[in-house]
């Protein structure tokens, strides 16, 4: 980066340093009716357990992934991990630091930032990019004058824009072409750890290709760690060093990527991969998974899973699963503990539609 | 708005020359031809200081035998008064030209008096929710449930018992522009809480929340921006209106003073005189505060279609 | 004979600064229950050619040329009355989202009742009898209830299998389904494509499947035309175009998705992006982002020619420039 920063960047010499550290963090928003209606109606109050008791750490340098569909929690784990949202309960720490304490200290805030998955709504349309791509140096008062100038420039060039495309308006680029700009502005106040929340899913396969390549590129020359939240699998498989897959707020699944893609333990873990569908082409019929995801409000007991598991038996709609340790992996699952579940090899654990 | 050199005013222009919207006001000929008779309305207006044949407020040029003159073309009219006379012997066409003056400023000056006010509080409402925005609502709400007349009056009583008689009348002009102001400032604020809750919601926002902005600065220099294109619309209509109901303060005597010869005194000094036949001082300020109006309302409902973007 | 055959469909916008051509020159055929995929990256023409077919498009896009044939007579341009009559009983249409095709004012019992009601002579008792049958069909537990409910009272995927049954209750030859499953997630999806699949093969009703998912169109087309910068660069069985594309983008772009297989240190990337309308350059449109570009490639604008298997709208492919190579 421009002039090393002041921070002395640890090498890997020594266990690598953790940039965050969450603990069995939740998140409940109340959901209730307003009062009168509640009232009327006999309700009593309605929790929305958006995140439940999520636990995982990020080394320097490192991505961890977090992948799952819609209402697991994954953009509610992002918002909670740069500070947009405090937790309910458990701890994150940023840096060894509780992270309310981080995000109120700017020495600290400058060091995390966040790439959103909408290029259209991310980027304010009625400021230059240049301003854009500024806002965070003047905010953290970074440098003066025409410092700021050349800073943009040289930001623009490591995107793979030009210097010239800092006077334009957000609506004379491309999607890509503003995933870009987003990310030259999270980059611009120097952090070591930035938030992906699905920063490809609104682009198109190709520009995928050129901003999953350029993140990585980014992460390699800077030393960023990311977190990089997704619903896709191929994308994540790209790009995670550790994995974690969530399901009605909860982690099912953690473990380096490698060793959850090789051999897959918990049964959802294996159901999300059952449904991509094959490219190759091998002709093997794709059983499709029954059931949908629940609503968050009223999660099923015991393991949320259970209503749409092949596996699942009395203990699992009676009692919450801890985690169990599979090799590298750790799995939530009653069925992975007690030894049920079948090798990765025998595909025979999808009930039909 | 943040940033180093803004661009030229020339750039400006010209990009704004070349934009949408001046595209589509150069091929409407309502847009062209109520600009046209606003422009000519509001120089004559604007100059009349300067370019009104006469001085109504001379007194002492005042001359009780040229009074109710008709106008020029009439039979016993001269080309020394275009318009005609009034009772006092003024000339119709200076004191229209004068009033349409006061009528302009005054309108403008609640306008924005209300436009401050109204998106002020609609962007708090709108920014904050929760009970900030609930507080702020129910203000408007009462606030809406008086009419600008009503208020007029209100204040009108209050100023005439608080302020000894002598500053009254420089004070009148500032109580009407309150009163109207007060009166219209509910829609900018419910219009500009709309677009704020929208514009929150987006991911723009979030990535200044992140670094970690202040509420103030985000609501100034990232929301404000984008929340001001309906606000030109309404503006421009509610001055039509707000010129309207200062009309109507002074027709019923609660508005300017005489003395300051507002459109809407001159049209009720000259309806004692339309039974008689001397018609022109009530109707020339009529059509004058009509044409300003209308043209006004034209150019707004244009500009609104103009500005929406599905029906390009 | 193709039941739907559309030959150098032209659309086209007329704007302020000239006519901008969305489509130009569009070309292709579908039989009587085949599956054809149609996909393309954003901004290629993919949902303006289904819009186009049904004649939805928006105004000021107007067809500027070239036909639309269905069974053998022509639909394009004709007027409102006869349009309308061939939408829904004819040709029946999927959307992308569920919540917006769905009238959230009506059961979802009425919108299938009245849909089917117009297109054919069924009683009130008979259409909704049918009705319930579809919903069981499509999938949705106890239909006979269900049948009363507000589209609202839906998840998401099951809205989608509502509307899945909206277009099929007039049985239409053929449907255009344009990203019916992009807004679900993907464990839904793959249960609503295997449900689009089943039901269009047991009806024999012909799918236009537009999306810009290759992994879906591996699943469920017949054949498939890749599209980019408003025309067709390629089409063929889709094992051909999937696994053996010819034309360098259908490659680069097949290159650029990342594999579920392995992890890879870089994927292979297209650079630059498709040209705005306003800005495609003359010649081949790919060209300033093709590996193989030659000359001739610059200049004059290829059209569909055989290759490999499939057809493909690219030079290399041309029987002159192959023996020249080969000399």
């Amino acid at each position: 980066m421009v002039g090393d920063s002041v921070d002395a960047r640890p090498d890997a010499k020594n266990a690598p340093r953790v940039v965050m550290e969450a603990t069995k963090v939740s998140r409940h928003f109340d959901v209730s009716r307003p009062w009168l209606a509640r009232t009327l109606a006999g309700e009593g109050r309605l929790t929305l357990r958006a995140v439940d008791e999520v636990s995982f750490s990020i080394a320097l340098g490192t991505t961890l992934a977090l992948v799952g569909e819609s209402g697991c929690g994954k953009s509610t784990v992002a918002r909670l991990a740069v500070g947009l949202y405090a937790p309910t309960s458990g701890q994150i720490l940023f840096e060894g630091v509780d992270l309310s304490a981080a995000r109120a200290q700017p020495a600290l805030r400058r060091r995390m930032n966040m790439i959103f998955q909408d290029p259209y709504a991310s980027l304010n349309p009625r400021w230059r990019v240049r301003d854009i791509v500024a806002e965070p140096i003047r905010a953290f008062r970074l440098l003066q004058g025409s410092d700021v100038a050349d800073r943009v420039a040289q930001l623009l060039t490591q995107v793979g824009l030009s210097p010239r495309d800092g006077e334009k308006f957000p609506h004379e680029f491309s999607g890509g072409q503003r995933q870009r700009v987003s990310i030259a502005r999270a980059l611009s106040s120097e952090p070591e750890f930035l938030v992906c929340d699905e920063p490809t899913s609104a682009l198109d396969v190709s520009v995928q290709a050129q901003i999953l390549n350029l993140m990585r590129d980014l992460q390699d020359r800077f030393h960023l760690s990311y977190l990089f939240i997704s619903h896709n699998l191929s994308v994540v498989r790209h790009m995670a060093d550790q994995l974690g897959v969530m399901y009605l707020g909860r982690i099912v699944e953690y473990g380096p990527g490698e060793s959850i893609f090789a051999a897959p333990r918990h049964p959802y873990t294996r159901l999300l991969l059952e449904a991509i569908p094959d490219l190759s082409m091998s002709g093997k019929a794709r059983a499709a998974v029954g059931g949908e995801v629940p609503s968050p409000i009223n999660p099923p007991s015991g393991c949320p899973f259970h209503p749409r598991c092949p596996l699942a038996n009395d203990r699992c709609v009676a009692e919450r699963p801890a985690y169990t340790t599979s090799g590298d992996v750790l799995a939530a699952c009653h069925a992975v503990e007690e030894g049920r579940d079948t090798p990765n090899g025998q595909r025979n654990l999808v009930r039909a539609a | 708005m943040p940033g180093s050199a803004a661009p030229t005013a020339a750039s400006a222009v010209a990009r704004f020359w070349d934009g949408d919207v001046a595209y589509a006001f150069r091929r409407s000929p309502v847009a062209i031809g109520s600009a046209l008779v606003l422009l000519v309305l509001l120089t004559g207006a604007m100059l009349a200081p300067w370019i009104a044949p006469y001085n109504p407020f001379d007194l002492a040029s005042l001359n009780l035998m040229d009074s109710n003159q008709p106008p020029a073309w009439a039979e016993a009219g001269t080309s020394a008064h275009l318009l005609g006379t009034e009772s006092q012997g003024r000339d119709m066409l200076s004191t229209i030209m004068h009033g349409t003056r006061i009528s302009f400023l005054v309108g403008a000056a609640a306008v924005v008096f209300a436009v401050g006010v109204g998106v002020g509080v609609g962007l708090l409402a709108g920014y904050a929710g929760g009970n900030t925005d609930a507080i702020l609502m129910r203000m408007a709400d009462v606030q809406l449930s008086f009419p600008a007349i009503l208020i007029a009056l209100l204040v009108n009583g209050v100023v005439r018992i608080s302020v000894p008689q002598d500053r009254q009348e420089a004070l009148q002009i500032y109580v009407v522009i309150f009163a109207i102001g007060i009166s219209y400032w509910p829609q900018f604020a419910r219009t500009v809480r709309g677009s704020t809750m929208v514009e929150r919601g987006k991911e723009y926002i979030m990535a200044a929340r992140v670094i970690g902005l202040s509420g103030p600065r985000i609501m100034l220099t990232h929301i404000l921006p984008n929340v001001l294109g309906p606000v030109t619309v309404i503006g421009t209509l509610t001055l039509g209106l707000a010129m309207v109901t200062e009309a109507t303060l002074s027709y019923l005597g609660v508005g300017l003073p005489p003395s300051q010869l507002s459109l809407g005194t001159l049209i009720r000094l000259g309806q004692d005189y339309l039974s008689s036949g001397e018609w022109w001082i009530a109707v020339f300020p009529g059509m004058a505060l009509m044409a300003a109006v209308l043209s006004i309302n034209l150019l707004g409902d244009w500009l609104r279609d103009a500005l929406n973007p599905r029906l390009r | 004979m193709p039941l739907l055959e559309v030959r150098d469909l032209v659309v086209e916008f007329p704007g302020r600064r000239g006519t901008l051509r969305a489509l130009d020159g569009v070309s292709f055929g579908i039989e009587p229950g085949e599956v054809l995929g149609v996909v393309g990256e954003s901004g290629a023409g993919k949902s303006l050619t289904g819009a186009a077919i049904i004649g939805l498009l928006e105004p000021p896009g107007r067809i500027g040329g070239g036909r639309v044939l269905l069974d053998g007579k022509r639909i394009d341009g004709l007027p409102y009355d006869q349009l309308r009559r061939i939408r829904g009983r004819q040709i029946g249409a999927v959307f992308q989202d569920p919540l917006t095709t769905l009238n959230p004012l009506f059961t979802v019992g009425r919108q299938l009742v009245e849909t089917m009601q117009t297109h054919l002579p069924l009683s009130d008792a008979q259409a909704q009898a049918r009705a319930v049958q579809w919903l069981r069909d499509v999938g949705i537990p106890a239909p006979e209830r269900r049948v009363d409910a507000y589209p609202h009272e839906f998840s998401g995927g099951m809205r989608q299998r509502v509307v899945i049954a909206l277009a099929l209750c007039a049985e239409p030859r053929l449907v255009i389904a344009d990203e019916p499953t992009t807004a679900l997630d993907v464990s839904i999806q793959a249960q609503v494509i295997a449900l689009l699949k089943k039901l269009t093969r047991e009806h024999g009703t012909a799918v236009m499947l537009v999306t810009h998912d290759m992994g879906v169109i591996a699943e469920t087309a017949d054949r498939v035309a890749v599209m980019y910068a408003g025309r067709i660069v390629e089409i063929g069985p889709v094992r051909d175009v999937i696994q053996r594309p010819s034309h360098p983008y259908t490659e680069g772009l097949m290159a650029s998705i990342p594999s579920l297989d392995a992890r890879m240190d870089r994927l292979r990337q297209i650079d630059g992006a498709m040209p705005r309308l306003t800005a495609i350059p003359p010649g081949c449109p790919y060209n300033p982002r093709c590996p193989k570009v030659f000359d001739r490639c610059l200049q004059d604008r290829p059209g569909l020619m055989p290759a490999r298997g499939t057809q493909a709208a690219c030079w290399l492919y041309d029987q002159a420039h192959a023996e020249a190579a080969l000399a």
